[in-house]
Order: structure tokens, then sequence, then C-alpha cells
């Protein structure tokens, strides 16, 4: 395939590297499966989705436990979605800024600040809503840890991811087309509608989906805001437990059963994962053959 | 990006060195002729684990041939964990049900759980009923307890927390009656909760909520039974919600397990126990 020595060597390594990134993920989803076998096996896999409540405990006891994880995919989704929505707009609209309209030493300096976000660990940010933004969403309407202030302190979070990868992605866009804009006279905002943003797509489509993946892995901060009540919620009020939430106040403290069954909420966290990926794979090639 | 595989394979190389270097050169303790070495292990209850490492630290000043490793993981942890043996000693802040009489227990410490409140709440007193009606939603509004017009924000433990089992337990209610607002996992999130919202309700242990008030905190705990929630009143039995810290064998016990318990049950740890805020146990 190739001729010089070094680039065989780079191939080999790169095989190597590829296959280890592969393997890892492989050997998680074995681990996961190999650990919520047990609850699998002897709860079945319905009853995760049909039992009346998430009451898991009682079942290291002898008892019945209840395994219902529906409410808990839909507090992962709903703060997931929410998020995504606020953010997505945000992080494409603070690119544009950067990209078209801020003068340069505006446009570093807010570039500056985004980069100092993604580096804030997620514990502060649960820290500053559970003391800020829980008590003001409380004072509107309680009890103020909610979804709502999880779907905020989540935005916060993937903002700055949506906004550096969009905004590499609107430099990436060739020169030679803004040029041919300027050359048909159009005005700034119809280039950026009729050709940057078009040829930006893919890029942004990345940025929109490695955010949705960080929103969904989310833990911390979630677990600190989100009031962590397993129920379907009613309103943005109503608080919530995401998946992720769930195995961390959890797993620390349960046994047999019950902590299979948090496994298994790892299990159908990867799966929501993949379906994600695979819609948005979809969605994205659908769109670029048209 | 040029140089960034050469960053990788020196970070790689670093870490393997370090890793090599600190378990190569461990200098052997000289022995003090007490005879006492090896290794022990403990895990169990996250209330009981940070006094047993300072009860540990010392043990390990005292005897610097021994290593002992505590790891947290809650009650159920530490009493199966002794029971099959991946730990030496099993840590549980609750006393052993009936059905766990297999294992031994050994007392080191005594703590209490208290009814906490934002300091600002007028509330002063709630029966027992009452606190079931609240915890069980039936009561959704401080006015109906004497306080203002404004709704309760209910604050629960995980499950599976040893706290959250004592407070089911001596309330008579199961977890599946609680109409939580909020659902917490360690004392430090419940406590934060709490002095964010005058109109939350929740429990702690004792000893934290005492800190926390003394570091001027904003929460207020509640007598119960008017029986106030002081470290005095669960030292002379008293206080009705409170339970023991132990460490938890199971059938035949080495001797340095067995002089380690002996220890942490000592006057000699008196101190450490009440700087934890739990109340130390005379033998």
């Amino acid at each position: 395939m190739f001729r010089s020595t070094s680039d065989r060597l780079l191939l080999g390594l790169l095989r190597c590297v590829s296959a280890l990134a592969a393997a890892v993920v492989m050997l998680i989803v074995i681990f996961l499966v190999i650990e919520s076998w047990p609850a699998l096996r002897s709860v079945g896999p319905l009853r995760f989705f049909t039992d009346p409540s998430w009451h898991p405990a009682s079942a290291a006891g002898g008892g019945a436990g209840r395994f219902n994880l529906i409410p808990m995919l839909i507090g992962t989704l709903a703060s997931t979605a929410g998020a995504v929505m606020l953010a997505t707009p945000l992080g494409i609209a603070s690119a544009l800024f950067c990209r078209f309209y801020a003068p340069k030493r505006i446009a570093t300096g807010y570039r500056r600040l985004l980069e100092l976000l993604t580096g804030i660990p997620s514990v502060v940010f649960g820290l500053w809503g559970l003391l800020v933004l829980a008590p003001l969403i409380r004072q509107w309407h309680p009890p103020g840890q909610s979804l709502l202030a999880g779907v905020l302190i989540l935005t916060v979070m993937i903002l700055p991811t949506v906004a550096l990868l969009s905004e590499s992605s609107l430099n990436s866009v060739p020169r030679a087309y803004l040029r041919g804009a300027a050359a048909l006279g159009l005005s700034r905002w119809a280039t950026i509608r009729g050709v940057v943003l078009p040829a930006a797509r893919g890029g942004i489509v990345t940025a929109v989906l490695l955010a949705t993946g960080r929103a969904i892995g989310e833990t911390m901060a979630v677990l600190m805001v989100a009031g962590n009540v397993v129920q379907v919620p009613h309103s943005v009020f109503d608080p919530v437990r995401t998946l992720t939430a769930n195995i961390a106040l959890e797993l620390g403290y349960a046994m047999d059963i019950h902590r299979s069954a948090l496994f298994v909420s790892g299990l159908v966290l990867m799966m929501m994962l993949a379906a994600l990926i695979g819609l948005a794979e979809w969605i994205g090639g659908g769109r670029m053959n048209a | 990006m040029k140089y960034g595989w050469v960053a990788v394979l020196l970070l790689l190389f670093a870490g393997t060195g370090t890793y090599v270097w600190s378990h190569g050169s461990q200098v052997e303790p000289p022995d003090l002729g007490d005879g006492l070495r090896g290794q022990l292990v403990l895990t169990g209850s996250s209330t009981v684990a940070p006094l047993a490492g300072e009860i540990a630290k010392r043990f390990e000043s005292l005897h610097p041939r021994v290593r002992i490793d505590v790891q947290t993981g809650g009650s159920s942890r530490g009493i199966a964990d002794a029971r099959r043996g991946t730990a030496d000693i099993g840590m549980a802040s609750r006393a052993l049900k009936p059905k766990e009489s297999d294992l031994v227990h050994h007392t080191i410490a005594l703590d209490g759980i208290s009814i906490i409140l934002h300091r600002d709440n007028p509330a002063t007193a709630l029966t027992d009923p009452q606190i079931v009606a609240i915890y069980t939603g039936q009561i959704a509004n401080w006015n109906q307890v004497g306080g203002p017009d404004a709704p309760i924000t209910v604050v629960n433990k995980a499950e599976g927390r040893s706290t959250l089992e004592l407070f089911l337990h001596h309330f008579k209610l199961k977890n599946q009656d609680i109409h939580a607002s909020i659902v917490i996992g360690d004392n430090q999130q419940g406590i934060l909760t709490i002095a964010s919202d005058p109109y939350a309700i929740g429990y702690v242990s004792i000893g934290t909520a005492s800190y926390e008030v003394s570091r001027g905190t904003k929460i207020r705990m509640l007598p119960m039974k008017g029986i106030e929630p002081s470290l005095d009143n669960v030292r002379n039995g008293t206080f009705p919600l409170s339970r023991p810290l132990n460490l938890l064998t199971h059938g035949e016990v080495s001797e340095l397990a067995a002089a380690f318990i002996a220890f942490a049950q000592s006057p000699q740890v008196h101190d450490l126990v009440e700087a934890q805020y739990f109340v130390p146990i005379d033998q």
C-alpha cells in the first residue's frame, strides 16, 4: 500500500490505537452486560419498563423490589433535550458573532472566556446551581431544585462546546466562497445564511452531537440541582432524576440485585446513546445526499 | 500537534516510572517489637469511615508495620464485605438486624439523627405524627403546622443509606409512601439544600448538624418528643433517634484486627470521636 517504511509503521501504529479505542468501548459494554445479568435474569428486562415505581432496595432484603427506569429515562431525555435546544441557537449565534461581527480583540477575549468555561469542573457548576440558581427558581416556583435548574446548568456547561466547535467549522469554510458571495453583492447576513451555514453544516451538527453526548453523560452537576425525585415531570418546575444521577446516588450503597439493576440503567443509557448517534447519522446522512 | 505524540509517550513513561518508583522503594519500617504487622481492610458506612480513618492513622503511627485501608460504600457493603471476607472489618452506622446475627458488632461511638429546618423557619416543634404526615404528603403547607403560608420542601435521602433506614424505621414508614420534593445523597448536600431553602425539612446526623450549626450555617435542629438533639442526649440514651456506629467482624478474628478494634474502643481515641461530633462510648 505504502512504499515508505515510516508510512507503514504509522499505519500499523494507527491501527493499534484505533483497535485499542474500539476495544475499550466493547469491553465497557461487555462489563455492563455481565454486571447487569443477575438483574436481567431474575427481574426480567420487561419489568424495568413496566414496574409501578423505582424502589430497588427492598429486593436486597428479600422483598420484591420495583425497578421502573422510565421516569429516569424521561428525566435524562428531557434535561438533555432542553439543554440542547437552548445551547444550540445560543452557541451558533455566539460562533457567528465571534467569526463575522465582533472586532478582533473582543472576539479573541470572548473565545478565551469560552475556553475557560469548558475547563470548569462540573461539581463547581453544581455547587453554583445548588446555592444560587435553585434558590432563585424556588422564589419563582418551589422547590427550586428541578428539571429547569438541570436544563439551565447543562446549557451553561455545553454552550462553550457548541460555540467553539461551531466557530471552528465556520472558520473552515473556504475563503473563496466568501469572496464569491461578496462578488455577488450579498449582504453579510445573506452570505451567512446562504453560503456559510450550509457549508459548515456538517461541523455544526457534530458540535451539537458532542454537546448532546456531554449533556446525557453529565452526572454531578445535575445530581446537585435537579432534585433527584424519581417521577415523570409534569412541568419544568418538578424535580427529576437522570439515569446517571441514579447510578451516582445509589451505587455506593447498593447490594446484589439493586446493584445489578443500576448497571441495567447504565446499559439503558448506553443504548440510548447508541440510538442517538444512529439517529444523528441518519439525519446527517439523509441531508447530505439531498 | 507535531509534538503531541512525544508528549503522550513522555507522560506514559513518566507514569510508569512514578508507579515503579513509588512501589519499588518502600522502606521497611523498623520493628518496634510489638509483633503487630500486616494489612487491614475496612469497608462500609460513609458515616463511620472518616472516624475509622482517623483512628487508623493513629493506630498506624503507633504500629509502623501496619497498613490500614479504609473504604466507604455504605453499611450494607460493610456487612456484605465482612461476611464474604473481602474486608477484615466491616463498618455499619446502625445496629445489626436479627438475620445478621452471624456477625459480631463492636460499637465504637454513638450518633443521632436530627430533623433540621432552615434557621429562619418559625416552627419550633413538630410531633412525630406531624413529621409522618409531612413526609407522606398529607401536610404540604407550613400553615397546617402553625408556620407561614408556604409549601413544604420535603428532603429525603436516596435508597440504601442507613440514615434513611433508621428514619423510616423510627417513624414506621416505607420509602414507597414518602412524597419527597428533593432527594439527596450525602449529609453535606442535604445541609446545603436546607440552608438555602427557608421552607425545607430534612434529616441528617446530629454530629454533622451540630458542627454546621456551630459554624453558623443557616440550619436549625428540631427537638424530638421534647428532647433537644444534642450529643449529651445521645450519650445518656434519651434522644429517640440515635444509632450505634459499629465495627463488624465475622468468624475468626486475626490478632491485628482484634488489636485495632480494642484500640478503637479505648479512651485513647475519645478525642478523635469527639472531633467528629460523635459520642464516645464508655467501656
